[in-house]
């Protein structure tokens, strides 16, 4: 870095030609993305509301539903699928594993049923 | 601070929140915090859910959620997400207005959905669901609530970084801030989902 | 702020608002040298009230908070802050870098760090301090009466969250700030081995934050987590200790692995025997240590299958540890060993630390660990791995890094006398405990009846930890008397890292120029291959520097505040420390800060006179 670049200099210039188009690109991804997210949302709580879907099937599939959300939220909203975040991926993924391990312990290990 | 060099002026890169050694700290440090995040809500999950069976005398899940409310709020906070995304979008075309706009746009669907928070829990105190009724009623709390404490403390944050910055323009000192305070809010979101599902859905349905 | 307004300051403000990491560290090692002294004032008093039998120097109540106090020390407010002490000092200097990635935030985690422990000590004053154990197992602690639990959950959660924010910032240090060349398989094993701990940091306190947040809304407000007759369930507050608990013993460790990887080969005149091996080990060390947690609950009846699964999960960690041995052991095969202090508790660590292990093993075996728990074997066991790991790291580290840090080399005839006291008080303590623990002998008791065959061991015992304390007191002489020893503090033991290539005092800025690195042990490669000089990645040129702040202070001291508010309910005061906490967080969100420049000619001045 240059000692006198100054850090709160307003930014300039349009950004390039490149990078207009991937940001349009982006805006499609993101926008198909939404209307998924709200898509897979409605289904869970559909599945949920209805008497139609019976509760032995509704709640394996809204468990799944919200796997894939949280997945399309962090690749598609947050950039995870972006190069460079190969720590960002570790980290998240690590800290997923350690909540799924705490949460599996704090359902099944308290002492109630024994495994 | 300038005080032996003059304003100079910077071109817009591509990527102006990482385009710093400080902005890319940030990032990652930001990151890898929400990785923290997710272990911390994770407990607080598990505690939910080997609690939720603990109602004593007092109401149950089945007893107090309605379905319309918690969709209406999850619709609010997923186009809040959206919302959000399109704040990052015009930072990187360099369009500051647009970002600013659509960060208030986020703020005010942050605050609405805070607003229906409070009014499920005050609903739900009133249906005889106070903070010491139960294990269940503890546990609920203390997750929704802490979810509803990060939504709050992201709205103060991008507010403040909204009125600090209202006329700076993009600069590479407020672009890592507003990246990290939008990567926040998906994060939000994000533990919003599992809420909906875990504790809502299932509340519900099994 | 300009060069000349950053160099005009006065001492003590200077050390009150410092964000350099070499001065960070230092005050992490004062700090926690402070809480370890502490500590071991009241393991000493416990040990005294249990040379004899039916002693009453001290109640029982006493004893309960002495033994509670002791292992919350050691744990958070002594080993882990000498570690980070360490971490900061030496982490930027191996990977060649001229900070932390966060200054701020690294000294905002020291002072929250800090405040956190003092608060916990104020209850010393305020009528009992907590006496529910260092595990503050439910519903003994959210039942214990007065406020002595309610400092134990404020004082650990304010420490806990400057933990993690150190944590943070060595994470992105060391991924965002290494030099050109230095790659991650490059990099000494000291600081690869912060890395994991900082990972483990990353993921294993959220845990014990919602562990504390849940004790405290439950003594504090009313909540029933824990209240069984509310439908509770206090095996949750087990799991969330230990899901934070069992990877904070490997936070501890990790760091004391690295030290001793870096003193063995330096002082066997060697490179390290098996690199790669090594940070693979540390990786699964690392990752198992999230796996066992459950391991300290076997007696508490999650079932047969559970107990199977935790057992063997535990047992594995022996296999990447025994690859560490052997590679320390490879290491030392054929080199010219060099007996230094720092040497010697590396050397003293390897049979030491491998006793701890094969107990652990054995306490492992959770069907044998129904005899064992909560016996003095754990006792013994623990305190095996704590203190011939971790604690001789840090005397190791101490005595190695001495001369960079302080400028002076401590006296190896002193250090010489304190490490054979020490070691022999160490094994004198603890080796017979495990035989009070397998005789039936329980943890944590205030006293123990004549007649049982007790006697004459805890009578050794306590001989052993008077040695130990007198091992201590030889140690504080040496930092004292040893300030002449002002020569050959550049490099004095020939080092094969980048930390010897700065010069003595370190510069604020460490390196001149960004060093090239060309291999591993850069330094040793350029005095064998190249002309002896680390070549530089950069022109000379101005440096960036960041501004000294008083925030760090303001924001944890409001935490404080607001601590004292919720343990006596005062809302004027929970209020009040918020604003400002939260008004020094808003200051620093507002006030853009964007550091000085140190000029060239100065770094010249400085080069010249280094040299």
């Amino acid at each position: 870095m240059s000692s006198h670049e100054d850090p709160s200099a307003p930014l300039q210039g349009a950004p390039s030609k490149n990078t207009e188009r991937k940001l349009k690109n982006e805006t499609r991804t993101q926008l198909i993305s939404f209307l998924l997210m709200i898509f897979i949302t409605s289904m869970a709580f559909i599945s949920i509301g209805s008497d139609a879907v019976p509760n032995g099937f509704a709640i394996p599939f809204i468990l799944m539903l919200a796997g894939v959300q949280v997945v399309l939220q962090l690749y598609f909203f947050m950039h995870m699928n972006e190069k460079g975040t190969g720590w960002i991926n570790v980290m998240i993924w690590s800290g997923l594993f350690v909540a799924a391990l705490t949460v599996g312990a704090l359902m099944f290990l308290i002492g109630e049923v024994k495994y | 601070m300038a005080d032996h060099q003059a304003v100079e002026k910077q071109t817009l890169p591509p990527n102006p929140e990482k385009a710093t050694l400080d902005g890319r700290n940030k990032y990652l440090g930001f990151w890898f915090f929400l990785g923290g995040e997710t272990v911390l809500f994770g407990s607080l999950f598990g505690t939910y859910l080997g609690l939720r069976g603990g109602v004593v005398d007092g109401p149950g899940p089945a007893d107090l959620f309605h379905l319309d409310l918690v969709f209406i709020m999850t619709m609010i906070l997923l186009t809040s997400s959206l919302t959000s995304v399109f704040a990052v979008i015009n930072m990187k075309r360099g369009n500051y207005k647009g970002l600013l706009m659509w960060m208030w746009a986020t703020v005010a669907l942050g605050i609405a959905f805070l607003g229906f928070e409070i009014y499920e829990f005050y609903e739900y105190y009133h249906a005889g669901l106070g903070f010491t009724t139960s294990a269940f009623a503890s546990s609920f709390y203390t997750l929704v609530g802490t979810h509803g404490a990060h939504v709050a403390f992201g709205v103060s944050w991008i507010t403040v970084l909204l009125i600090r910055y209202k006329s700076t323009g993009l600069t590479l000192t407020n672009a890592p801030k507003f990246y990290t305070a939008v990567l926040y809010w998906h994060f939000i979101d994000v533990v919003w989902v599992f809420i909906f599902t875990v504790v809502y859905l299932l509340g519900i349905g099994g | 702020m300009s060069y000349a307004k950053a160099q005009s300051k006065n001492v003590v403000w200077d050390w009150l608002t410092t964000v350099d990491h070499k001065k960070v560290g230092i005050l992490y090692l004062a700090g926690g040298a402070f809480f370890f002294a502490l500590g071991g004032i009241e393991a000493v008093l416990m040990r005294i009230q249990l040379m004899f039998p039916d002693m009453a120097i001290v109640q029982a109540q006493t004893f309960n908070e002495l033994l509670t106090m002791h292992g919350t020390t050691m744990i958070f407010l002594a080993a882990m802050p000498l570690l980070f002490g360490f971490m900061n000092f030496i982490i930027p200097l191996q990977i060649g870098a001229r900070d932390v990635a966060f200054p701020f935030l690294n000294a905002l985690g020291f002072w929250l760090f800090f405040f956190g422990g003092l608060l916990l000590y104020v209850s010393l004053f305020t009528g009992g301090a907590p006496d529910a154990g260092w595990t503050a197992y439910v519903p003994l602690s959210s039942n214990s009466p007065g406020q002595g639990l309610d400092y134990y959950v404020l004082g650990l959660q304010v420490s806990g969250l400057g933990t993690l924010i150190g944590g943070i910032n060595f994470l992105v240090t060391i991924i965002n700030m290494r030099a050109p060349g230095m790659s991650m398989m490059r990099m000494p094993l000291f600081t690869w081995s912060s890395f994991v701990a900082s990972m483990l940091i990353l993921f294993a306190f959220p845990a014990l934050t919602i562990g504390l947040l849940l004790l405290m809304l439950e003594r504090l407000f009313g909540a029933t987590y824990f209240a069984v007759d509310f439908g509770g369930n206090i095996i949750i507050w087990q799991h969330l200790f230990w899901i934070f608990g069992h990877p904070e013993v490997y936070i501890l460790i990790l760091p004391a692995f690295g030290i001793f990887s870096e003193v063995i080969p330096t002082f066997a005149k060697k490179r390290l025997f098996g690199y790669s091996a090594m940070v693979f080990a540390t990786l699964i060390i690392g990752f198992l240590g999230f796996m066992v947690w459950a391991h300290h609950m076997f007696t508490v009846g999650m079932g047969p299958v559970a107990n199977a699964i935790f057992a063997v999960a535990t047992m594995a960690i022996a296999v990447p540890t025994g690859i560490k041995i052997f590679n320390w052991l490879l290491t030392l095969w054929g080199g010219r060993i060099q007996f230094t202090t720092a040497n010697l508790f590396a050397l003293g660590f390897i049979p030491s630390f491998v006793m701890g292990g094969v107990t652990g093993v054995m306490l492992a075996t959770s069907a044998a660990n129904y005899q064992f728990h909560d016996t003095y074997f754990v006792v013994a066991h623990f305190h095996y791995v704590i203190i011939g790991g971790v604690v001789f790291g840090l005397f190791a580290a101490a005595f190695y890094w001495w001369p960079k840090m302080f400028g002076y080399r401590l006296s190896e005839t002193l250090g010489k006398w304190f490490f054979w006291l020490f070691l022999i008080g160490f094994h004198m303590t603890f080796f017979v405990q495990h035989f009070l623990g397998l005789m039936g002998m329980p943890r944590r008791v205030a006293s123990f009846l004549p007649g049982q065959g007790l006697d004459a061991m805890n009578f050794i015992s306590t001989i052993g930890a008077f040695l130990m304390s007198i091992a201590f007191i030889i140690l504080l002489i040496a930092i004292f008397a040893s300030t002449k020893n002002r020569d050959n503090v550049q490099d004095p033991w020939d080092g094969r890292t980048l930390e010897w290539t700065v010069p003595t005092p370190v510069p604020e800025y460490n390196f001149a120029q960004t060093p090239l690195v060309r291999d591993l042990d850069p330094y040793w490669y350029e005095k064998h291959e190249g002309d002896g000089k680390i070549k530089a990645a950069e022109p000379l040129g101005e440096i960036h520097m960041p501004n000294a702040t008083v925030l760090p202070v303001t924001i944890s001291a409001g935490l404080i505040v607001a601590s004292f508010g919720f343990i006596y309910h005062v809302l004027p005061l929970i209020i009040g420390g918020f604003i400002i906490t939260f008004g020094a967080m808003f200051v620093r969100s507002i006030k853009e800060d964007h550091g000085y420049h140190i000029p060239v000619d100065v770094i010249k001045r400085d080069k010249e006179e280094g040299k």
